[in-house]
């Protein structure tokens, strides 16, 4: 029988949501962790009940969770992120030079093939890897070295690595994002990394073209078509056709094109979702409602899908890690709010219908196809 | 033996009720105690002090004898009542936010 596990990360904990293929049904497991945060939680593609955490609290720090049974336990494992060599500077909101300093891990990407190799994108934003199913962790400095490095300045949110994707069809080619510096792309496997920012266009820096300096909030990849990227930008969703050497702009008819998540259907590469909000200044969806939007075309076209999510009253947002697909025949669609409510749609947006409302902020939603 | 009293987030994480009791060789110090707990208890190992500097943490703090001891040396040495046991040893998870 096939079913789904949601991975939902909180304010105050993670929770473990699973049904099977129908969707409808749901046991809702948890708090796992309560009163921590949980930015990130992830399955192993290459072993599912092998699962990562990141648990982290602005008092006891960092912590990361392992679990070998599918969330039942946890086990803490290493939390010792230490930048490679000299860690340097970056910019300060006052334009001063700032030391690099460790936060917290926003993402964590496990290795498609290897259940003991995980990625952790972290805030000041470095991107480190353990080998070792997350006992250890080593940075891969090439990406913070970058020579534009020391003009890196933090988002709102804190200089944060909250984008990995790995591409399935050359294990040597990865990206990342980081806000606000961009988007950035490597050849050899982490060692060595460029930006890929060319086509952004960002009022809010002074340069609106520059190498670096972009707010980027989240890229999207189908595995079949890698060479195709979809971005949410600050302002702006974008689109790449050649893995990120160029992007244009696909916001086409949105109402607006401010937003934090981006994701592309299981099954149909050019399907694309977005959870448009308000403004940069009003983090909530527009006039009250709660819209998916949905491109079939791959961008420019978009579609509201409303059906079961609210259409009144609605002032939530998506965080950028908080949609995610799985891939059922019938690709299922997930949406997690800062209200604290996780929407499915089993029909890929035309639906939806909630499986919990009263969560603590949801950081991040991750789907788990399950055989 | 020395009493340490945890916050509940840490009581949790290192799967203790109550107090820990700790036998601490040789002087009696913050660092000693701090050692000999992480030693003990490992997945609390960088959640109250940085694991390479061992600098406390901005949110952590440590009481004893109705007395704040964050800013002490971490060399210097506990109370007699706390060496004793007569007295614990607090990591508090300070009070901020709002």
């Amino acid at each position: 029988m096939t079913g789904v596990r949601v991975l939902v990360g909180t304010r105050k904990g993670a929770f473990v949501l699973t049904s099977d293929g129908a969707r409808e049904r749901w046991d809702v497991d948890g708090p796992h962790f309560p009163g921590w945060e949980i930015y990130h939680v992830a399955g192993s593609p290459a072993e599912p009940d092998r699962l990562y955490a990141s648990q982290s609290s602005g008092w006891f720090g960092q912590l990361i969770q392992r679990s070998d049974d599918g969330g039942k336990t946890w086990e803490p494992m290493g939390n010792q992120f230490t930048y490679d060599g000299e860690p340097g500077t970056h910019q300060w909101y006052d334009g001063t030079p700032h030391p690099w300093e460790f936060a917290r891990v926003w993402h964590l990407e496990p290795s498609p093939g290897d259940p003991d190799t995980v990625y952790a994108g972290v805030e000041d934003a470095a991107l480190f890897r353990s080998t070792d199913g997350a006992q250890t962790w080593q940075e891969l400095p090439g990406l913070r070295t970058h020579g534009s490095g020391p003009s890196w300045q933090p988002g709102a949110g804190g200089m944060c690595l909250h984008t990995i994707l790995l591409d399935l069809s050359d294990p040597a080619r990865m990206y990342a994002a980081i806000s606000a510096a961009g988007a950035f792309r490597s050849d050899d496997a982490g060692t060595t990394w460029r930006p890929i920012n060319r086509g952004l266009q960002s009022e809010g820096i002074p340069d609106p073209d520059a190498e670096v300096g972009h707010c980027v909030h989240r890229i999207a990849m189908h595995p079949s078509r890698p060479e195709v990227l979809f971005m949410q930008k600050h302002w702006d969703v974008m689109r790449s056709d050649d893995a990120g050497e160029s992007w244009h702009e696909i916001s086409g008819n949105l109402p607006t094109d401010f937003g934090f998540p981006i994701a592309v259907h299981a099954h149909e590469p050019d399907t694309v979702y977005v959870v448009p909000i308000t403004s940069d200044s009003h983090h909530f969806v527009m006039d009250g409602k709660l819209r998916v939007y949905r491109s079939r075309t791959g961008g420019n076209e978009w579609e509201a899908l409303t059906s079961g999510l609210p259409q009144q009253d609605c002032y939530v947002n998506v965080l950028r890690d908080a949609m995610a697909v799985d891939s059922l025949d019938s690709c299922g669609l997930y949406v997690g709010t800062t209200g604290g409510q996780v929407y499915a749609s089993p029909d890929a947006g035309d639906s939806w219908a909630p499986i919990v409302r009263d969560l603590p902020a949801v950081l991040s939603v991750e789907v788990q196809t399950l055989s | 033996m020395i009493r340490v009293v945890l916050p509940a987030h840490l009581r949790a994480l290192a799967h203790v009720n109550g107090e820990v009791r700790l036998d601490v060789d040789g002087p009696a110090t913050q660092r000693a105690v701090l050692d000999v707990l992480e030693a003990r208890y490992p997945m609390l190992v960088g959640t109250m002090r940085d694991q390479s500097t061992k600098q406390r943490r901005p949110f952590v703090r440590f009481y004893a004898c109705q007395e704040d001891l964050s800013h002490e040396p971490p060399d210097d040495p506990l109370p007699d009542a706390v060496a004793k046991g007569t007295e614990p040893y607090l990591v508090i998870g300070a009070m901020a936010g709002g």
